[in-house]
């Protein structure tokens, strides 16, 4: 679905990415875990070019993403992207924050966008705050909606970038419901996040990053139950 | 001064008010419409773009408006461009407002979140786009109630185009005060002719500015 070849990426002289040659395949979740400034949400947005890579080649479906004269916006409308900070619109409605892209993105008509979000909603259960705003929405709620603003685009794949660590604690879990509901749909997934239970129970491939490198990857439990890294180890043993 | 005089001059009054509105009228739409082209371009990442337009910005904000209106005024007709005096009244108000304006819309488009722009690009908008339907509308919001100032500064500051003889609402109190040698009880009017007119005019982006605030 998705492979990178030597992908870096520095600001100024600080190199944040340094050759990340990665692949992720269709239906595979794959969880990114690490240090904070590890690079692990830099390498997420550089999946989409919402962070343009200093070096080396992103593909998406066979196709070279981040040369020049590609039309990256029909790319995003395949890759979903959920953010730490929710990002809702919030001089839309939810229905509209949903229906927005459908409408203005791929020309559906107002109708089949609105068909579109109702079906998300009844899905994470919010049909009721179809006419609020986000501001009136509580955290988990706002993640939610900016699950279903993502969906609402029919992606292939979808990108989590630290999803639940703006949340309150009581609010963990229900977004962490819906991403493993899509998991089990079989959405490919990538997913930079500090939950390791939910990286163990969801994740396909766990890749640990440090210093803009990976430093180990695998299944859950070759990454949790035997890690052969120092660094991994060291990092396990301050956040399990 | 008597009642009667007073009643005998007060058409002239609403004459210069109408001409003071509807060069402030003309004035900021030319000023907003101009003033979001220079934001835009002085926002743009290119050089050969935004340094003329920082350049004007600057260049306007530094000089009086007087300065500015007798350059306009007279420099047009030393290049044998002649204007007629609303024109270049109009004018000249416009384009010394557009650069404050500028300032004003682009601040209020740097205020918005960076994380609106990435989100509406991530669902496959264009750069453009995202400006229109999610950035633009967001900052709006800040933008109202500075620009609501800038309205009023401008319906103030138009006065200044009495100097050139132009019969603005301020041009016309000094007809009267002549003509009845009595200075005082003139001016008092249209402090108070000015004083309605940008209430009014705070009162209408008021109302705009509460519809806008329906989503918070």
């Amino acid at each position: 679905m998705i492979k990178t070849i030597e992908l870096t990426k520095s600001y100024g002289n600080k190199e944040v990415l340094k050759g990340i040659n990665t692949e992720i395949k269709n239906g595979e979740v794959v969880v990114v875990i690490g240090p904070s400034g590890s690079g692990k949400s830099t390498f997420l947005r550089c999946l989409n070019i919402l962070e343009e890579p200093t070096s080396g080649k992103v593909f998406f479906e066979d196709q070279w993403i981040n040369q020049k004269g590609i039309n990256i916006d029909t790319i995003r409308t395949k890759l979903g992207m959920v953010f730490q900070n929710f990002n809702l619109f919030p001089h839309l409605t939810v229905l509209e924050n949903i229906t927005t892209g459908p409408v203005q993105v791929q020309r559906k008509s107002a109708a089949e966008a609105k068909q579109i979000a109702e079906a998300l909603l009844n899905n994470m259960g919010l049909s009721d705050k179809a006419a609020a705003y986000p501001n009136s929405l509580s955290g988990g709620q706002k993640q939610r909606i900016a699950i279903a603003r993502a969906l609402a685009m029919k992606p292939e794949m979808m990108l989590f970038d630290e999803p639940t660590s703006a949340l309150d604690p009581e609010m963990v879990g229900e977004v962490l419901q819906v991403m493993k509901n899509l998991a089990s749909s079989g959405m490919t997934m990538a997913i930079v996040t500090h939950e390791m239970n939910f990286a163990r129970e969801v994740g396909d491939r766990v890749i640990f990053m440090d210093e803009g490198t990976i430093v180990e990857q695998g299944t859950p439990q070759e990454v949790f139950d035997h890690p052969t890294q120092e660094r991994t180890k060291i990092f396990l043993s301050k956040v399990l | 001064m008597s009642i009667e005089s007073l009643l005998t001059y007060l058409p002239l009054y609403f004459k210069g008010a109408g001409y003071t509105i509807s060069l402030s009228f003309f004035a900021i739409i030319i000023g907003v419409l101009l003033g979001s082209i220079l934001a835009v371009i002085k926002m743009s990442k290119n050089p050969f773009l935004n340094k003329p337009a920082s350049a004007y910005i600057q260049l306007v904000r530094g000089t009086p408006m007087l300065v500015q209106l007798f350059i306009i005024y007279y420099g047009l007709y030393v290049i044998n461009i002649e204007l007629p005096d609303f024109v270049s009244g109009v004018v000249t108000v416009a384009l010394n407002s557009a650069a404050y304006i500028a300032e004003i819309i682009r601040a209020g488009i740097q205020a918005v979140d960076k994380g609106q722009m990435e989100a509406a690009r991530s669902i496959g908008m264009s750069y453009k786009k995202a400006m229109q339907q999610i950035i633009f509308p967001q900052a709006l919001k800040n933008i109202l109630p500075t620009l609501g100032n800038e309205f009023v500064t401008l319906i103030k500051e138009s006065s200044i185009i009495s100097v050139v003889g132009m019969h603005d609402l301020m041009y016309n109190a000094q007809v009267v005060a002549g003509a009845t040698y009595s200075p005082f009880v003139p001016y008092v009017i249209v402090a108070v002719f000015y004083f309605f007119m940008t209430t009014g005019a705070s009162k209408l982006v008021n109302t705009y500015e509460k519809r806008l605030q329906l989503s918070d």
